[in-house]
């Protein structure tokens, strides 16, 4: 594994008694990249943080944050976690919720001193800090719940749905934060359900359903209007496939088929002669420019399949 | 700050915050009045009643003023006992379901001082209500007979000690049941080993061995009733000791291995929680 990647995972899985929520997961997050993982309410997003987190133990496969094992408490210094539904001892005023979890990472009272103001200010709750988190509303809970993700100026921050069930105000400050973010060079990783917010602030996404990730590509690529290639091809030796790598990028084979990304048209050619040449019969080839949008729906709005894979089979024709 | 005393503290803040400390400690004075007054009354009746018949009996005051002191204290351990077990019955299970405690876990500190920094906190509580209701009740025989039982001091350890217990059955019990689950065994638990220490009284009483192992066996299965015979055994007069039978106690008395035992009990119980709460999806 290599230390130098925010997150790394390897058939990270979990096997629940009763169901599976999610399968051979293999991830490798950049340090400084913006990460979004996509997929509709159940798809394994929150069990996937969760597992990197060390919240709950995988069934199998392993991981590494900032090069660490999963759960590790040194690493948990550097990170943040903002989770799902912001449910934070609600007894405890917004100030008194920034001290203890302050306290918690051992923070010199001088620096907590100037810290907690500073994040109250920058989520908006300064006038709020002397308030019971009991009578905040949601996009109140969010904001203090960033404020304690930020505590530490982590180096990965780890966010579950931060704008699920917000209004307009909270997902302009998730955006507002991650720019922020970005900009120090945090590595972020958001589970989402909505697309618009995923696009707006992530380098690359993933898309996850049933507990397998389907597709994963940079929002460049997919907003460029890059070319997303179907081929049904027979005779693909190993070398033909392997020489391929060279112009195609997501190279997924199944059977038959077999899909792919370029970056422009213009390859498209090269690439139909090089298999030719390759002896490789081709029975068909299907480019198609993928919108964000359609990549989405394609995905999410796929009817009950209980093999993920047939997924991503029907993705590719 | 240590790690663990930071969740000590925010175990102390949430009881106060929540109203849990002051509500336990006006009922305790609650109790304490009406016991305090009904003692007072029950000293008048039998002054005048053992004035009337012999003169001042003083051995035989003591012997009132000892059963008075220790039915108080009777009503005190369950008191002591369903607190332990209440205040801290949903610490754990409850801050899972809710998921307040996936921003403590995720920060810098170890799991097992969640657990340990908790059970602190509630022993605490736990130790300045047990202050409160047995100094309270022995403070009160005190103050209105001059009064004042053998072994005091070791009595307090010993209930004490029962609260202990219940404190770490329910942190056990909240490291993998639900709230209401483990409820249902803390109290399961105490009905059990409270019908067997009268098994135990009764067929001592009765010569009957199969009664008394049943209840040697229940105290084996959790030695709370067992802590609280010794308590009474080390309390009451010498005279009913000598004597050897008593509303309270019986002639079979829980050793002082007994008591090791439970202290024991309690440990393995808090680190089970520790290990199960190590290991648990949260
Ligand atoms: N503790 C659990 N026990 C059993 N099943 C669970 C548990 N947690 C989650 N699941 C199941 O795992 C799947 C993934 O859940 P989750 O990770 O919460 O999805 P998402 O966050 O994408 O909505 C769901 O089918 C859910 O019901
Ligand atoms: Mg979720």
């Amino acid at each position: 594994m290599d230390p130098s990647l925010a997150i790394e995972t390897s058939g990270l899985s979990k096997h629940f008694s009763d169901n599976i929520a999610v399968v051979d997961l293999s991830l490798r997050v950049e340090r400084g990249e913006i990460f979004g993982f996509l997929g509709p309410n159940g798809a394994g997003k929150t069990t996937a943080m969760k597992m990197l987190l060390g919240l709950i133990s995988p069934t199998a496969g392993e991981g590494r944050v900032l090069g660490a094992p999963l759960g590790d408490l040194e690493a948990r210094r550097r990170i943040g976690f903002l989770p799902e539904h912001f449910r934070f001892h609600e007894w405890l005023t917004a100030e008194e919720f920034l001290t203890l979890h302050a306290n918690l990472y051992h923070m010199e009272q001088e620096y907590l001193s100037q810290r907690i103001p500073e994040l109250l200010e920058l989520v908006g709750l300064t006038a709020h800090a002397h308030r019971k988190l009991r009578t905040f509303s949601k996009g109140m809970l969010q904001r203090i719940g960033f404020a304690q993700a930020l505590l530490n100026d982590p180096e990965v921050v780890f966010l579950d749905e931060p704008t699920s069930g917000l209004d307009p105000m909270g997902r302009r400050l998730v955006r507002d934060i991650t720019r922020d973010l970005r900009a120090k060079g945090t590595t972020i990783f958001l589970n989402s359900h909505f697309l618009s917010e995923v696009e707006v602030t992530c380098d690359r996404v993933a898309f996850i359903k049933e507990g397998a990730i389907v597709h994963t590509a940079t929002l460049d690529s997919l907003t460029n209007g890059e070319l997303h290639v179907a081929v049904r091809a027979r005779n693909l030796t190993p070398e033909a496939r392997q020489g391929l790598t060279h112009w195609c990028r997501n190279l997924q084979v199944e059977g038959d088929q077999l899909t792919f990304q370029l970056d422009s048209e213009d390859q498209l050619p090269l690439v139909n002669r090089y298999l030719a040449e390759q002896g490789v019969d081709l029975y068909t080839v299907q480019p198609k420019f993928i919108a964000l949008e359609d990549l989405f729906l394609k995905i999410i709005g796929e009817g009950e399949s209980s093999d993920p894979r047939e997924v991503s089979g029907n993705l590719e024709t | 700050m240590h790690s663990i005393f930071v969740i000590t503290k925010l175990t102390i803040r949430e009881a106060s915050r929540r109203k849990i400390l002051w509500a336990a400690l006006i009922l305790g004075l609650l109790f304490l009045i009406i016991y305090g007054l009904g003692f007072h009354f029950a000293r008048l009746d039998l002054e005048k009643s053992m004035q009337l018949r012999s003169g001042m009996n003083i051995v035989l005051m003591h012997e009132m003023y000892n059963f008075l002191l220790l039915a108080g204290l009777y009503t005190v351990n369950f008191m002591i006992i369903a607190m332990s077990a209440l205040v801290s019955i949903d610490t754990l299970s409850g801050e899972i379901t809710s998921g307040t405690i996936q921003s403590l876990v995720t920060k810098p500190l170890q799991r097992w001082q969640i657990v340990i920094g908790k059970w602190l906190g509630f022993c605490f509580i736990l130790t300045l209500y047990l202050l409160f209701m047995v100094g309270g009740t022995m403070g009160v025989v005190y103050a209105t007979s001059g009064y004042i039982a053998p072994h005091s001091i070791q009595g307090l350890a010993l209930l004490w000690l029962n609260g202990m217990l219940f404190l770490s059955l329910s942190l056990w019990g909240g490291s993998f049941l639900s709230t209401l689950t483990n409820g249902v065994v803390a109290f399961g638990l105490f009905g059990v080993t409270f019908v067997g220490g009268w098994m135990e009284q009764i067929g001592s009483f009765l010569e009957n061995p199969v009664a008394v192992n049943i209840g040697i066996l229940s105290s084996l299965i959790f030695p709370c009733e067992a802590v609280w015979r010794r308590t009474v055994y080390l309390m009451q007069s010498p005279l009913v000791t000598r004597l050897g039978v008593s509303f309270f106690s019986s002639s079979s008395v829980p050793s002082r291995l007994m008591i090791l035992y439970a202290v024991i009990y309690a440990g393995i119980l808090l680190i089970g929680a520790v290990r199960r709460f190590n290991r648990r999806d949260l």
